[in-house]
């Protein structure tokens, strides 16, 4: 692929999102906005390497897919009246590169993420439709077959079109709870990129910065919304520490991360987007959200310079506040880890026994890490055996076995 | 405007649930799914809506072969049955899962959401 060729697509793809929801909504009908963008791109192939890139490439792309798309309908004259109708609409619409509220592409975001879809479903549709990535790109990342994400997409596309799921941003009622079902997604995208090591690694770093870009997209286009803030900023606070987050192919735990090592300039964006959290929520007395605690808690964990410096008191309160907001047994876990610095790993140990996560391999890790640090190593072992058995992830395996090494002998019973 | 289908499924534990209410509690979900109809009527949402007999009273006949079957009993052997329905009539999907949802709450059941056909001559004359 030549360079020109190469760089046509990075732009193509940057601008899909936009160009499909801007199709989307004019001619109410997801596959014919794809084909025609499809379409557009070959143009842009061919015109670009020879002409040049166009000064708004976006709006280029738009108005070609979009004359495509009514050159299609045309021929098809059989097509239902709703997109000859279509043909009659002179669209006006600006092609506004960011800022306008009612952008195109937050009605396709809350039309992906739609409850009415199956959850693997959502991911899968906003990485395609507003993240511009491919089929084949979107099944590797996930690890299925292709032809099982293409037959998700297309069960997807489908059920929005027979049972008319709107391309709308929902009413103020609804908004709170269909925003959360989008932030879910953004965050699955994340973490898919983000915790698991398997699979191609470049399209792994690829997920978690796509879910950045679209919580940024969301930001602008929410910009009054403290849980889309605070979830960008998590995102990008946990980001800053995958320079050193696996060394040799082993996990590296945040305590025994090279600091120097986490990337400065989104800690900074991260720290400048939590403290804009919590000057909303003292100004407006609202409490922060789950995504705007995490993100706190991880601005904790990034402002220590060591790890003993770490302020183990305003984590447990964070954690707190989270349990009391969303009691899940593994926030509880999270919170006896900062117990255990606060308390010592007895009180914590005891937390933690009272938690049923036994399918849970941090469960495992943690209660092995606590029954080390109380000498109890022959218990510690059949954790960190109990840990590896959990897991799938080599880099995780191969940190938990170099742990499980380092336990003092126990005599052989 | 599409038009769906709300049906509400009965199982055998929401049917014991009922039989359990008191006749004063029966006598409020009736109110509420009356006021419930009434709405979808003023806002003009309404198309048609029913309560069914309990599957005992179901036949199937079957004339798809030379002889015309008819059998006591639903075609499908299911703890679930239809146990009644509304057909509204909604511009989209979230206006419907709306009315869904005061259906269920008034029947005190859980409502089912599907869209009907369109009829491709129909939705040529409509636009």
């Amino acid at each position: 692929m030549s360079d020109a060729h190469a760089a046509i697509e990075r732009i193509y793809r940057e601008e899909y999102g936009r160009v499909v929801a801007s199709l989307v909504r004019r001619f109410g009908d997801i596959d014919i906005a794809e084909e025609a963008a499809g379409e557009a791109l070959l143009v842009a192939l061919e015109r670009w390497q020879r002409d040049g890139v166009p000064p708004n490439p976006g709006g280029w792309l738009t108005t070609t897919a979009a004359n495509r798309a009514i050159d299609r309908i045309r021929r098809e004259s059989h097509r239902d009246a709703k997109h000859q109708a279509a043909l009659m609409i002179e669209d006006d619409t600006p092609h506004e590169p960011t800022g306008i509220v009612e952008d195109d592409r937050l009605r396709l975001i809350f039309t992906c993420c739609h409850p009415a879809l199956v959850p693997e479903a959502r991911v899968a549709l906003t990485l395609r439709l507003l993240g511009g990535l491919t089929v084949p790109e979107i099944a590797q990342a996930f690890l299925v077959p292709e032809t099982t994400m293409a037959q998700r997409i297309t069960r997807a596309k489908k059920k929005i079109k027979a049972a008319h799921i709107p391309y709308r941003v929902p009413e103020a009622d609804d908004l709170t709870a269909r925003l959360s079902g989008v932030l879910a997604v953004i965050y699955l995208v994340f973490n898919e990129g983000y915790l698991s090591s398997s699979g191609d690694a470049a399209i792994r770093e690829d997920l978690t910065a796509e879910a950045i870009r679209l919580a940024r997209i969301l930001r602008t286009l929410l910009p009054e919304e403290p849980e889309v803030v605070g979830l960008l900023a998590l995102m990008l606070l946990t980001e800053a520490r995958r320079p050193v987050r696996v060394a040799g192919g082993e996990l590296v735990p945040l305590h025994e991360q090279d600091r120097g090592g986490w990337d400065r300039a989104l800690i900074a964006e991260g720290h400048r987007l939590v403290r804009a959290c919590l000057a909303r929520a003292a100004q407006t007395g609202e409490r922060p959200g789950q995504y705007q605690l995490l993100a706190a808690i991880n601005a904790v964990h990034t402002d220590a310079p060591t790890s003993a410096d770490t302020q183990w008191d305003q984590i447990a309160e964070l954690y707190r506040q989270l349990y009391a907001l969303a009691p899940s047994p593994v926030v509880a876990l999270n919170r006896a880890v900062a117990v255990a610095e606060l308390d010592g790993p007895e009180v914590a140990l005891a937390e933690v026994d009272r938690l049923s996560l036994q399918g849970y391999h941090a469960w495992h890790a943690t209660r092995a890490d606590l029954l080390r640090r109380l000498g109890r190593s022959g218990e510690a072992r059949a954790a960190y055996d109990a840990a590896i058995a959990a897991t799938d992830n080599p880099a995780e395996r191969a940190y938990l076995s170099r742990r499980r090494g380092s336990l003092a002998p126990t005599e052989p019973a | 405007m599409s038009q769906y289908l709300l049906s509400v499924i009965h199982d055998g534990e929401d049917l014991a649930a009922m039989d359990a209410m008191s006749p004063d509690e029966l006598q409020a979900v009736f109110a509420a799914v009356d006021s419930f109809n009434a709405k979808l009527q003023a806002e003009g949402a309404w198309v048609f809506a029913g309560g069914l007999q309990t599957h005992e009273a179901t036949t199937t006949v079957d004339a798809t072969g030379a002889e015309v079957l008819v059998t006591d009993g639903p075609f499908a052997e299911s703890k679930e049955y239809l146990g009644g329905f509304w057909i509204i009539e909604a511009p989209d999907l979230d206006a419907a899962l709306r009315w869904a949802a005061e259906g269920s709450k008034a029947c005190a059941n859980r409502v089912e959401v599907r869209p009907f056909q369109e009829e491709p001559s129909q939705e040529k004359q409509g636009a």
